[in-house]
């Protein structure tokens, strides 16, 4: 816990993961932000993410 | 069981070590493989004269004139309506064409060999920009320019290349990115190398001074005539990839101006379409994306070989004529890594601190990450008959590479 208060009452640095937006409070508090260009693989399309995942089970029978 | 990985691996390295020269110009007709003399050539995935956009159906008008198969505009719109003609795409010929693409079985071609695998690619010669066939205009002035492109320029160039032998485009690809080329919309750098390479062999050739001058003029004057090179050096270097049992790499991209195609290296002969895409881009003066056909063109075989919108980091003053910022231009670059499985081993960018182009697009990271090929440009009027009116930057629909998955997937991973 002492770890966790010492962290808020350094100087934080964020790196924002998803939507730019999340990270406006803390932009307009002053905080330094790196917004990460992240998306959810295959863009949540779960028929997408199934073919995909059957690539990776083939190849996994290969050894990889 | 079939090692995908492994297999674009083996992709991979026939498209790094593929080396396009150039061999020599034909009639189309004589050296295009399955041209036949009632079939008009077209860029783009399959498509019949019901579905075509303007600026195909007018290049094809162009085409019956040019052939000698009608006498007036509308005459030839008939014919090309009748069912007299065949239209087949360039790229189930070993072939390319910009923009509508059309070649008609007269019609001079480059004749284009990896030397490496023996494959040959052909193109017809390149026009210059504005009131041109290839983007849909068929005036007296367009046809009298393909008449003298087939009695003088053609002729005159094949003797270059008997007198001069093989002309290597990797090599002048390679040396005009360093130039500030990306060799899809922007072939200033390496039309001006191909000139050096060819100027003083043109003094050699049987054709009168006047011949000359004017193909020299021809030639000087029309940036983009290296345009109708760098497309069969990239077709030649994508079809050694051909077809690689196993691959997931893109091996064509291209539109007809309806619908946009690819074809995958480990799914022989199939076509997997989606709506060809408007172009967001910069116009020519009197003219609005209300007059804009869709994307139209087998250029893109620049782009899926890690030219074109792959390499515009290496070709920041394009941002002038296809739109946007100079940081955009790295961005795209940037971001076409994440997508390809290489660098490419020959086509550096400087502004990368000499990067290999991103090589090699791989349908399972476009699908795995949905980062689309970026691809720049020409727009076409949408009404046949009116020519180019702007340039500008688009992307394939998602469509495209969502069914080559499927479909990849069902041939390969059936008990997985």
């Amino acid at each position: 816990m002492n770890n966790l208060l010492k962290l808020f009452q350094s100087n934080i640095s964020v790196i924002n993961v998803g939507l730019p937006s999340f990270a406006d409070d803390l932009k307009k508090q002053g905080v330094p932000v790196v917004t990460l260009d992240w998306r959810p693989p295959a863009g949540g399309n779960t028929k997408l993410l199934g073919l995909l995942d059957k690539v990776k089970r083939h190849q996994a029978k290969l050894g990889y | 069981m079939v090692d995908i990985y492994q297999a674009n691996v083996q992709a991979l390295k026939n498209i790094q070590t593929a080396q396009p020269v150039i061999k020599g110009i034909g009639k189309a007709l004589e050296v295009v493989p399955g041209m036949r003399k009632n079939l008009f050539l077209h860029a783009g995935p399959p498509i019949t004269w019901d579905r075509m956009s303007g600026p195909l159906r007018g290049a094809v008008i162009g085409g019956v004139l040019y052939e000698g198969l009608a006498k007036t505009a509308t005459e030839a719109e008939i014919f090309a309506a009748s069912g007299a003609l065949s239209y087949e795409p360039w790229h189930e010929h070993s072939g390319v064409g910009p923009m509508a693409g059309i070649c008609t079985p007269r019609m001079p071609v480059w004749i284009v060999e990896n030397k490496v695998m023996g494959n040959r690619t052909y193109c017809t010669l390149n026009e210059g920009l504005g009131k041109v066939l290839r983007f849909g205009a068929f005036s007296q002035e367009v046809i009298d320019r393909l008449r003298w492109m087939e009695m003088v320029l053609a002729p005159l160039l094949k003797e270059v290349v008997q007198l001069k032998g093989d002309i290597n485009l990797k090599s002048i690809i390679a040396q005009a990115l360093m130039m500030g080329d990306e060799v899809h919309n922007r072939n200033r750098a390496a039309t001006s190398l191909f000139f050096r390479e060819i100027a003083p062999v043109i003094l050699d050739t049987h054709f009168t001074d006047a011949q000359k001058k004017r193909v020299l003029e021809f030639i000087n004057g029309n940036d983009h005539f290296f345009l109708n090179l760098s497309m069969p050096a990239a077709k030649a270097i994508l079809q050694s990839a051909e077809w690689v049992e196993g691959s997931s790499i893109v091996t064509t991209m291209t539109r007809n101006g309806t619908d946009f195609g690819i074809r995958i290296a480990g799914l022989k002969d199939r076509w997997f379409t989606g709506p060809a895409q408007m172009i967001k881009g910069l116009y020519f003066p009197g003219f609005s994306d209300a007059d804009a056909n869709p994307d139209i063109g087998d250029s893109a075989i620049t782009e899926t070989a890690g030219l074109g919108g792959f390499s515009m980091a290496a070709a920041p003053a394009i941002v002038k004529f296809v739109g946007g910022a100079v940081q955009d231009a790295m961005n795209y670059t940037q971001k076409m890594y994440e997508i390809t499985d290489a660098e490419s081993q020959s086509f550096q960018i400087p502004t990368m601190d000499f990067r290999g182009s991103p090589t090699g697009i791989n349908i399972l990271k476009v699908c795995e990450l949905g980062i689309l090929p970026q691809i720049n440009t020409g727009i076409a009027h949408k009404d046949a008959g009116m020519g180019q009116v702007g340039a500008g930057l688009v992307n394939p629909p998602m469509k495209c590479f969502e069914d080559a998955l499927e479909a990849f997937v069902a041939k390969y991973c059936t008990n997985d």
